[in-house]
């Protein structure tokens, strides 16, 4: 195992993050801030409670998967495209590192990168709303995982990304309306029967039904069926990487 | 034992062109190899095989005795690469960029050894200063500072000089032969044979994905070098006079010049009697020049007559 070759990459990429240190941070307060104006206020006063829990608590765990789910995929899949695009990318492929340890230095850094936005803004919203978390270990888990799990998305929609427009068509087509239909402001039992199954084939639903569970002990789909969902995506993330660096699609000729 | 040892080496794209037919090559350590051809010739697919940013589809290569698929880390660490295009992160500073290379190569990270390549390639005053700002030139230099950050055995240099000026040029070939005093084998591809002439050992001609040939540069030169001396007449001949006929003299230009054709490794060239014999016959010399054929002519001849029997 190359752990320096793991390091430099894990450290080149959060150099990055730490040259933009400020936009980094202020820019997940502000939207987070915003959200609890429009959502927490204006819905807020409409609807007092989900399930016996305030709407503005109830759409936090929401709130975080959105931005950490947006953001792993957004740091993984630039983090990769980048070199590509640059032409950087000779240096990783003929180097003595392999296929696992570039990932765990992208994705590492990426995970960190959109688990660091996840932890500023459930501070925010602690200035918003009173949080009390019922499952803290669950709730760590389920972010960190999240965050690794969709970072290998991201790898993957790097690597096959041709150009800029691209790079942006997964997140924005696919990912940005399965998180805002995935119940992050509202609970699965809100809407009519039809829909509520239809959700059911919605990946996002699990995770943020596992992450609500963890806050507020309450759930639209089992805890363990939550758990299984995500490591099924990670596993198969993995597997779609192994198999890229195994024949070199889009990388080597 | 060669460094590197290239055999049977193919590769054939997807849309069946076929870039690399067989390449067998060995490098010998501590020499510096120019790889000679036109464009799209196929070197650099061979490097980029060597280097493991293409799989070939046929063949073997080995570094320093390992195999570059089987025991890729070793080889890996072995070679250094600069590549043809100026690849290089525009935000990040000189210092961090070559840092990053030593680490991804699995090396521990030593300022010393950092600084002392960055002097090397007159960088070091450079050495906080974003990539974006410096020159093309010194972009370059840059690639080549990451190339050597995880002191490689072998360096490969794809074009290194390609739309460089002539000073930044002879400037490179300072760098190179620095390297090779230091132990360093190094392979370059060139289109530029004036290039080949001045800095390589060993010269190997590349064309269509086949090797034509690799020889020791002084006998090539020598081998298929002649030298001619051009003589401008003052007044034109008809024909050449008959004490002068059987010599392998050649009237040209309407008889304004005689080219007399010798070989220059030889132990008489014929010249002096020439001009005695020249000055018998009452043939007044204007001028006199020598030419010798370079390696373009005799890689130009090359090529052309391959691409004939193709």
């Amino acid at each position: 195992m190359n752990l320096r070759g793991i390091w430099a990459i894990y450290h080149y990429e959060m150099s990055r993050f730490f040259r933009t240190l400020m936009q980094s941070f202020l820019s997940p307060v502000i939207s987070t801030s915003l959200y609890f104006v429009v959502f927490g206020a204006a819905i807020g006063s409409r609807i007092d409670e989900v399930e016996g829990v305030s709407y503005g608590a109830f759409i936090v765990p929401g709130l975080v998967m959105l931005s950490v789910i947006t953001q792993a995929i957004a740091n993984a899949s630039f983090g990769i495209y980048f070199p590509k695009f640059i032409g950087t990318i000779y240096e990783l492929l003929s180097a003595p590192v392999n296929f696992l340890e570039i990932v765990i230095g992208y994705v590492g850094a990426a995970a960190t990168k959109a688990l660091f936005i996840g932890v500023v803004i459930l501070g925010t919203a602690t200035l918003f709303v009173d949080l009390h978390v019922e499952h803290p270990v669950a709730m760590v888990a389920f972010l960190v995982l999240t965050c690794v799990s969709f970072a290998l998305l991201g790898f993957i929609i790097g690597i096959w990304a041709g150009n800029f427009e691209q790079l942006q068509l997964v997140p924005l087509l696919v990912v940005t309306p399965l998180i805002f239909l995935g119940g992050s402001f509202y609970s699965i039992s809100m809407l009519p029967p039809v829909w509520q199954t239809i959700t059911l084939f919605n990946p996002v639903v699990y995770l943020i039904s596992g992450f609500r569970w963890a806050f507020f002990g309450m759930a639209d789909v089992p805890v363990g069926l939550s758990l299984l969902a995500i490591a099924g995506f990670t596993a198969l993330c993995l597997a779609v990487i192994w198999w890229i660096f195994r024949t070199g699609w889009r990388l080597r000729s | 034992m060669s460094m590197v040892e290239v055999a049977q080496v193919a590769k054939k794209y997807d849309g069946s062109f076929e870039a690399l037919k067989g390449v067998d090559l060995n490098i010998e350590q501590g020499e510096i190899l120019a790889l000679l051809g036109p464009n799209g010739a196929g070197k650099t697919t061979l490097i980029s095989i060597i280097c493991g940013l293409v799989t070939p589809t046929g063949g073997h290569i080995r570094v320093g005795g390992h195999d570059v698929i089987t025991d890729y880390r070793e080889t890996r660490r072995l070679v250094g690469l600069v590549p043809q295009e100026i690849n290089l992160e525009p935000f990040e500073k000189v210092l961090n960029t070559v840092r990053f290379s030593r680490g991804l190569f699995g090396l521990k990270r030593d300022d010393a050894k950092i600084e002392d390549v960055l002097r090397r390639l007159s960088l070091w005053d450079k050495r906080d200063t974003p990539i974006r700002a410096l020159s093309g030139g010194m972009k370059r230099r840059v690639l080549i500072a990451k190339a050597l950050a995880h002191e490689p055995k072998v360096l490969f240099l794809d074009e290194p000089t390609a739309g460089v000026d002539v000073e930044l040029r002879r400037d490179m070939w300072e760098i190179v032969a620095d390297l090779k005093a230091r132990g360093t084998t190094i392979i370059l591809t060139t289109h530029y044979i004036e290039e080949a002439e001045a800095i390589a050992d060993r010269i190997g001609v590349i064309n269509r994905g086949r090797i034509l040939l690799v020889e020791d540069k002084q006998s090539l030169m020598t081998r298929l070098g002649r030298k001619e001396l051009r003589i401008s007449l003052d007044a034109p001949l008809d024909a050449l006079p008959p004490s002068l006929e059987g010599r392998g003299l050649e009237l040209q230009d309407g008889g304004q010049m005689l080219v007399h054709s010798y070989d220059s490794t030889a132990e008489r060239s014929g010249i002096a009697r020439l001009m005695a014999d020249l000055a018998t016959e009452g043939i007044a010399v204007r001028d006199v020049a020598t030419r010798q054929s370079s390696l373009e002519e005799i890689f130009v001849n090359m090529v052309h007559s391959e691409e004939e029997a193709a």
